[in-house]
């Protein structure tokens, strides 16, 4: 357990890891889904496996935000970013996710103007500061994000900026769950719930988990310790044959979540009828489109884009690794063709996809134990 | 993209636009504080807030503050990046 002695506090760690063995019943194989990539992320970097017994396994979920853009949004952004007229703006993240011919990277490289930025509104102080060029966004992320899109959309608005306009990626937690849930591929008895997302969507949105599939869920912070402790309250509630929605995260998550952001994301995106996840096909009503009202800031409607849908690539098994059919580590060009440097899949580009977190600290782990 | 990182209000610049400065791990840069505000519970100089993106997400408390960048500086390589991220974005 060398793990336990980076947590803050060790003590509670050992009691914890304790508790859960004590709670597990030790005839059944017990499956707990990490939604969130940030919780992906701690479970590697901390060994958390190590220290649960090994009939309680946790899988990890659909939560990574650059992860689940299919290839064809991917050549959309393509498509916009090599106009001469426009400056193309995204995270560091999106840089490098794979299109079917390129990435962002690749495209800046052969000339287009692609620009990181921090944040939205660094992108909306470009378009401020060009005015006789278009500034499009690349907008991706989860609840958790979405809020600071459309603030950044409405400020445009309030400032008369005409040429700042946004390709809309947003997509909301619920619906990946609920076809995970539908799909025979998996079957779970339980879920850590997305820390970041609930604290602007709450808890409430998590009540169709123990309501409609009888599944438990637990809201879990980051730190080693909040994962152990959310694993424990879930094995606790399996325990006492209670199926409920918890808060371990109390300390940032209001159960209620936080009614402005729900408020301007109302006001500027409503639900596409269906979106492309990657991997996992169209889901339908999980994506945000940007509303009519805003239908101006609407990169898909300024610029005409292909949207044509492109396939995973072959090798790549990221739809059965988001949705925790496999560990990273079985993929066949796991670590292979598959690295950090060259991802193939969108899972092995984010630091939050499994793939990447598997890599960076997971497999050092499974050496271990392989020689071990 | 995907961190929340602590940081302190230092000022409130704008409080019509809901920005304000914000010192996140020793990098001040402008925030928008308006989701974290409303009647009664607006953020002051010297409050912890999680920022994610340019938008301060939750209000904390300094004890979390302190253990989540605890968390954040323990991930070494991303957390640097992201650091520099939000560094290019005050210079640009
Ligand atoms: S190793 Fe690469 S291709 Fe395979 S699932 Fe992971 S990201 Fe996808």
């Amino acid at each position: 357990m060398r793990f336990v002695s980076e947590f803050r506090n060790p003590e509670l760690g050992r009691a914890l890891a304790h508790q859960i063995r004590e709670l597990a019943d030790p005839g059944h194989h017990y499956k707990v889904m990490e939604v969130c990539g940030g919780h992906t992320h701690s479970i590697y970097k901390y060994g958390l496996e190590d220290l649960l017994p090994d009939n309680v396994e946790l899988v990890h979920g659909p939560g990574c935000p650059v992860c689940v853009i299919p290839m064809g949004r991917v050549d959309d952004a393509l498509d916009i970013a090599r106009r001469p007229e426009v400056i193309f703006t995204c995270f560091g993240d999106m840089m490098r996710v794979p299109g079917s011919d390129a990435t962002l990277l690749h495209a800046k490289a052969e000339g287009a103007d692609v620009r990181m930025v921090y944040s939205p509104l660094d992108a909306l102080r470009l378009a401020r500061e060009n005015p006789d060029r278009q500034v499009v966004f690349f907008a991706v992320g989860f609840e958790t994000t979405a809020p600071s899109t459309a603030l950044t959309m409405i400020r445009a608005r309030a400032e008369g900026i005409t040429n700042f306009s946004v390709f809309c990626n947003h997509v909301t937690i619920v619906p990946p769950l609920r076809a995970l849930m539908e799909s025979p591929d998996l079957r779970l008895d339980g879920f850590l719930g997305p820390g970041h997302v609930s604290t602007v969507v709450g808890a409430r949105p998590f009540g169709f988990l123990p309501a409609d599939y009888k599944k438990p869920v637990v809201i879990s912070g980051f730190e080693p310790t909040d994962v152990m402790q959310s694993v424990c309250m879930l094995l606790t509630q399996l325990a006492e044959g209670r199926c409920e929605v918890e808060n371990q995260y109390t300390r940032v998550v209001p159960w209620e979540g936080n009614p402005n952001a729900m408020r301007v994301l109302a006001e500027v995106f409503a639900l596409r009828p269906h979106f492309e996840w990657r991997g996992l096909g169209f889901i339908s009503q999980s994506g945000l489109a940007i509303r009519d009202d805003y239908a101006d800031q609407d990169a898909e409607q300024r610029f005409t884009v292909p949207g044509v849908r492109v396939a995973d690539p072959k090798a790549c098994q990221c739809g059965e690794v988001l949705k925790g059919v496999i560990k990273p580590y079985e993929c066949k060009v796991f670590g292979s063709a598959c690295t950090p440097e060259t991802p193939i899949g969108t899972c092995m580009v984010s630091s939050e996809g499994a793939c990447a977190a598997y890599y960076n600290f997971g497999r050092f782990n499974r050496e271990k134990q392989l020689v071990s | 993209m995907c961190l929340a990182i602590p940081g302190q209000v230092v000022e409130i610049t704008a409080a019509d636009d809901g920005l304000a400065l914000v010192d996140i791990a020793g990098v001040r840069r402008s925030t928008n504080v308006s989701l974290v505000d409303g009647p009664g519970q607006g953020v002051q100089p010297g409050d912890w807030v999680l920022v994610h993106v340019g938008f301060a997400m939750s209000v904390i408390d300094e004890h979390e503050a302190a253990a989540t960048l605890r968390l954040l500086q323990d991930m070494g390589e991303e957390f640097e990046l992201e650091m520099a991220e939000i560094r290019d974005s005050v210079d640009a």
